[in-house]
C-alpha cells in the first residue's frame, strides 16, 4: 500500500521539479490527445513548442507574439500570485482587465483626435484605476460584510463582459464606422497609442510594466514586512492576526494591487495588440493568468518563465490550428491539463511517499 | 414598451423551467458542501454534462439516455477533483478552478460537430384534467419530468441529511473530519461519494440546460451559471428547501429579465442581461452580513484538507 507522510517542511527540490515534470506530463497527455483527434503527436507538440521559436518559416512572425502574449499574462499573474500566498483568492482578473480597457480606452477617446505628451500616461492612470475599483467591490463587500471574495470576484466578470458589449455597441462605438459595433481605433491615434517600442521584437509599454511589476513584487514579498505578512496570513491566519496582521487591510492591498495590474494588463491590449474596444475583446487572460501564477509557483521569477510558456502554447497553439486543423479548444484543454498535473504533484512536495507492506493493525 | 404582454402565469411556469438546472446543480453541491468539501468546479461539471448529455441525446435520438450519459459524465469529470482534492491533498480551491477551466475547453472541443443542431424534443408530461385547470395547471401540470424529479430530490436530500444514519455521518464528516474519523468513519470515502453526486447533479443541470431550457448546444452556454449554484449553495444556508426557494428566486429575476427584454423595456439589453450576476452578489451580501451570519451555520471543515494521521 502506498501511504502518505507529510513532512515537516515543504521539499525545496519538489518545488522546483514539480513544475518542469508537469510540463512533461502535460506534454505526453496533450499528445495522447492530440492522437485521439487525428493529428500526428510528435508534430503537433513540435509545432506548439519548438516552431514558434526556432522555425525558419514561422519564427520572424511568432517570436515578437512572445512578449506581446506574455506581458499581460505575467502583469497579471504577479499581481494574483501575492493574494493567493495570503489566501486571499481573485479569480476575477478578467473582468478588471476588461475594466481597465474600458476605463483606458475612455480617456482616450474623450482626447480624440487632439495630440498632447500627457494623453497616455492619463490613459495608464485610468487603466490602473479601473482594475482597481472593480477589484474594490468584492474587497469591500468581503470586509465589510464578509461576502466571499472568490464567488463575487468572479460574478463581476459577467457583469464586466456585459458592460463591454454595451460600451463597443453603444457610448464607445466609433461614430465614423458605420454603425459597425467597436470603437476608433485607438492603436492609430499617436497620442494615445501603445506602439511596438523595438521594431520586430514585441516589446511595448506593457512589457515594461510587467518586469517593473515583478521587480516590485519579488522586493516587496522578500524584503519587505508587507511580504511577510502576506506569508504569515496564507500559512497561519490566527498566527497573524497576534503578530498584528490586519486582514481586512491585507484584503483591500492584495485585490487592490492584482485589479490594478489587471487593469493596466487590459489597458496595454486595449491601445496596442487589440487596437480597440470590441465585443469580443477579452481573450481569457485573467483566467490563463491563474494558471500562469500556480505554474510559477506564486514567486515572481517562477512566474515569468511560466508566462514565456503560457504565451508559447498560445502561439503555437494557434499554429497548429492554422496549419493542422487542431481545434482551439484542444489548448484550453491542454492549459486546463497543466494545473491538474501541478496541483497533482504538488503531493511531492508537501508529502512523503512511503511504500509499507503488510500493513500491521 | 408594452408590460402587458407579460403574462403572470406563463411568468410562473417559465420560471420553474429556468431555475431547474441551477437547482439541480446546488443541491449536489449542497451535499458537497455538508460533507466539507469546497467544489469551485460546478462550472465545468455543468458544462460538461451539457455537451456530453447534447451528443448522446443528438445521436441516440433520446433525451432520457442524454441525460443518463450527462449524470455519469458529471459524476466522471468530478473524479478528477476528488483524487486531486482528497487523495493527494491539493487546494480545494485552486483545483475547483482547474476543473471549471478544464470543463470549458473539453466541452468546446467535445461539442464542435454539434453546433446548430436542434436536439430531441423531452415531451411534457400530461395529468390529464389536471393540466387544463386554469392558471394551476400551467404552473403545476404541464412541465417535462425533470422540474418534478429536482423537486424530488430536493425532498429527498433534505430526509436523507436529516432522517436516516447516511446522512447523519455525512453531516459528521463535514462538521468535524477529526471526530467523525476517530469514531471510526471514513472520511475520505463519503467526501469522496458526496463529490461524485455533486457531479452528477451538475452533469444533469447542465443537459437540463442544453436539452429543455434552450435547447441547443454554443460554446460556454452555462455562462455562469454554475457560479450563481454556489452562491446559492450560501443563499441557502446549506438547507435543502432554501435552496429550491432561492433557486425559483434567481429564476424570476431571469425569466422577468427575459420578458423585459422581449417587451422592449427602453433599458440597453446588455444591462437587464446583468441584473442576475448582480442580483446573486446582492443577496450573498445580505445573506453573509450581519445578523443573518449567525444563521448561516456552514458546515465546521468546509474546505479544510483531512489528512488522517499514522
Amino acid at each position: 500500500m502506498l501511504r502518505l507522510e507529510k513532512r515537516p517542511q515543504p521539499s525545496k527540490f519538489w518545488n522546483l521539479a514539480t513544475p518542469v515534470l508537469a510540463v512533461v506530463l502535460t506534454m505526453i497527455a496533450g499528445g495522447l490527445l492530440f492522437a485521439a483527434l487525428g493529428k500526428d503527436p510528435f508534430i503537433a507538440i513540435k509545432m506548439i513548442f519548438w516552431d514558434p521559436l526556432f522555425s525558419q518559416q514561422f519564427a520572424a512572425y511568432s517570436r515578437p507574439q512572445l512578449l506581446v502574449k506574455a506581458a499581460p499574462l505575467i502583469l497579471i499573474a504577479v499581481g494574483l500570485a501575492v493574494g493567493f500566498r495570503a489566501g486571499i483568492w481573485n479569480i476575477g482578473a478578467e473582468g478588471q482587465y476588461i475594466i481597465g480597457a474600458i476605463c483606458g480606452a475612455a480617456v482616450a477617446l474623450a482626447f480624440f483626435p487632439a495630440p498632447g505628451w500627457y494623453i497616455f500616461p492619463l490613459m495608464v492612470l485610468a487603466g490602473a484605476f479601473g482594475g482597481w475599483a472593480w477589484a474594490m467591490i468584492p474587497a469591500i463587500l468581503k470586509t465589510r460584510f464578509n461576502t466571499n471574495e472568490i464567488l463575487v470576484s468572479l460574478l463581476l466578470v459577467y457583469v464586466a463582459e456585459k458592460i463591454l458589449a454595451a460600451m463597443a455597441v453603444g457610448r464607445m462605438r466609433n461614430p465614423d464606422g458605420a454603425g459597425f459595433p467597436g470603437s476608433r481605433n485607438i492603436s492609430q491615434y499617436p497620442a494615445a497609442s501603445n506602439p511596438e517600442l523595438i521594431a520586430g521584437t514585441g516589446m511595448h509599454w506593457g512589457v515594461v510594466a510587467a518586469f517593473i511589476a515583478v521587480i516590485f513584487t519579488y522586493i516587496m514579498l522578500h524584503r519587505h514586512i508587507l511580504g511577510f505578512q502576506v506569508q504569515l496570513a496564507g500559512q497561519a491566519p490566527r498566527a497573524a492576526r497576534f503578530a498584528g496582521v490586519a486582514p481586512a487591510r491585507l484584503v483591500v492591498l492584495c485585490l487592490g494591487f492584482s485589479g490594478a495590474l489587471a487593469g493596466l494588463a487590459g489597458l496595454f491590449e486595449v491601445a496596442g495588440p487589440a487596437r480597440m474596444i470590441s465585443i469580443d475583446f477579452n481573450s481569457y487572460y485573467g483566467f490563463t493568468a491563474i494558471i500562469v501564477a500556480f505554474l510559477g509557483r506564486l514567486h515572481p521569477v517562477g512566474i515569468v518563465l511560466a508566462g514565456f510558456l503560457m504565451a508559447l502554447t498560445y502561439i503555437g497553439g494557434e499554429l497548429a490550428q492554422f496549419m493542422l486543423g487542431l481545434p482551439s479548444a484542444a489548448i484550453q484543454v491542454f492549459q486546463g491539463m497543466l494545473l491538474f498535473f501541478l496541483l497533482a504533484l504538488d503531493v511531492l512536495s508537501n508529502y512523503r511517499l512511503r511504500l509499507n507492506f503488510g500493513e500491521a493493525a | 414598451m408594452d408590460l402587458s404582454s407579460i403574462n403572470p402565469v406563463v411568468l410562473i411556469a417559465a420560471l420553474m423551467v429556468a431555475a431547474t438546472p441551477i437547482l439541480l446543480a446546488a443541491i449536489g453541491e449542497l451535499v458537497v458542501e455538508k460533507a466539507g468539501v469546497l467544489n469551485l468546479g460546478v462550472e465545468g461539471m455543468m458544462i460538461t454534462g451539457a455537451v456530453i448529455g447534447f451528443a448522446v441525446a443528438v445521436s441516440t435520438s433520446n433525451p432520457y439516455l442524454g441525460m443518463l450519459a450527462a449524470l455519469c459524465g458529471g459524476a466522471a469529470i468530478s473524479l478528477i477533483f476528488a483524487v486531486l482534492t482528497q487523495l493527494l491533498k491539493a487546494n480545494q480551491v485552486a483545483s475547483g478552478l482547474a476543473l471549471t477551466l478544464f470543463g470549458l475547453g473539453f466541452s468546446a472541443l467535445l461539442g464542435q460537430g454539434f453546433v446548430g443542431i436542434v436536439p430531441p424534443r423531452t415531451p411534457k408530461l400530461s395529468f390529464g384534467f389536471l393540466s387544463e385547470i386554469p392558471v394551476l395547471g400551467p404552473i403545476l401540470f404541464r412541465h417535462d419530468p425533470m422540474v418534478y424529479l429536482s423537486i424530488f430530490l430536493v425532498a429527498g436530500v433534505w430526509y436523507w441529511l436529516n432522517h436516516t444514519r447516511g446522512g447523519r455521518i455525512l453531516r459528521a464528516v463535514g462538521e468535524n473530519h477529526d471526530a467523525a474519523h476517530a469514531l471510526g468513519y471514513r472520511v475520505l470515502r463519503v467526501r469522496i461519494l458526496a463529490i461524485m453526486f455533486g457531479g452528477a447533479c451538475a452533469g444533469l443541470g447542465g443537459a437540463y440546460l442544453s436539452l429543455i431550457r434552450v435547447p441547443q448546444w454554443t460554446e460556454g452556454m452555462t455562462a455562469g451559471a454554475g457560479w450563481i449554484a454556489l452562491a446559492l449553495v450560501v443563499f441557502a444556508s446549506w438547507r435543502p428547501w432554501r435552496a429550491l426557494a432561492g433557486a425559483y428566486l434567481f429564476g424570476g429575476v431571469l425569466v422577468l429579465q427575459l420578458n423585459l427584454q422581449a417587451a422592449g423595456v427602453r433599458i440597453p439589453v446588455e444591462y437587464l442581461a446583468m441584473s442576475p450576476y448582480l442580483i446573486t452578489i446582492l443577496v450573498l451580501v445580505i445573506m453573509s452580513s450581519g445578523r443573518a451570519r449567525k444563521t448561516l451555520a456552514a458546515p465546521g471543515s468546509l474546505g479544510r484538507p483531512f489528512h488522517a494521521a499514522g
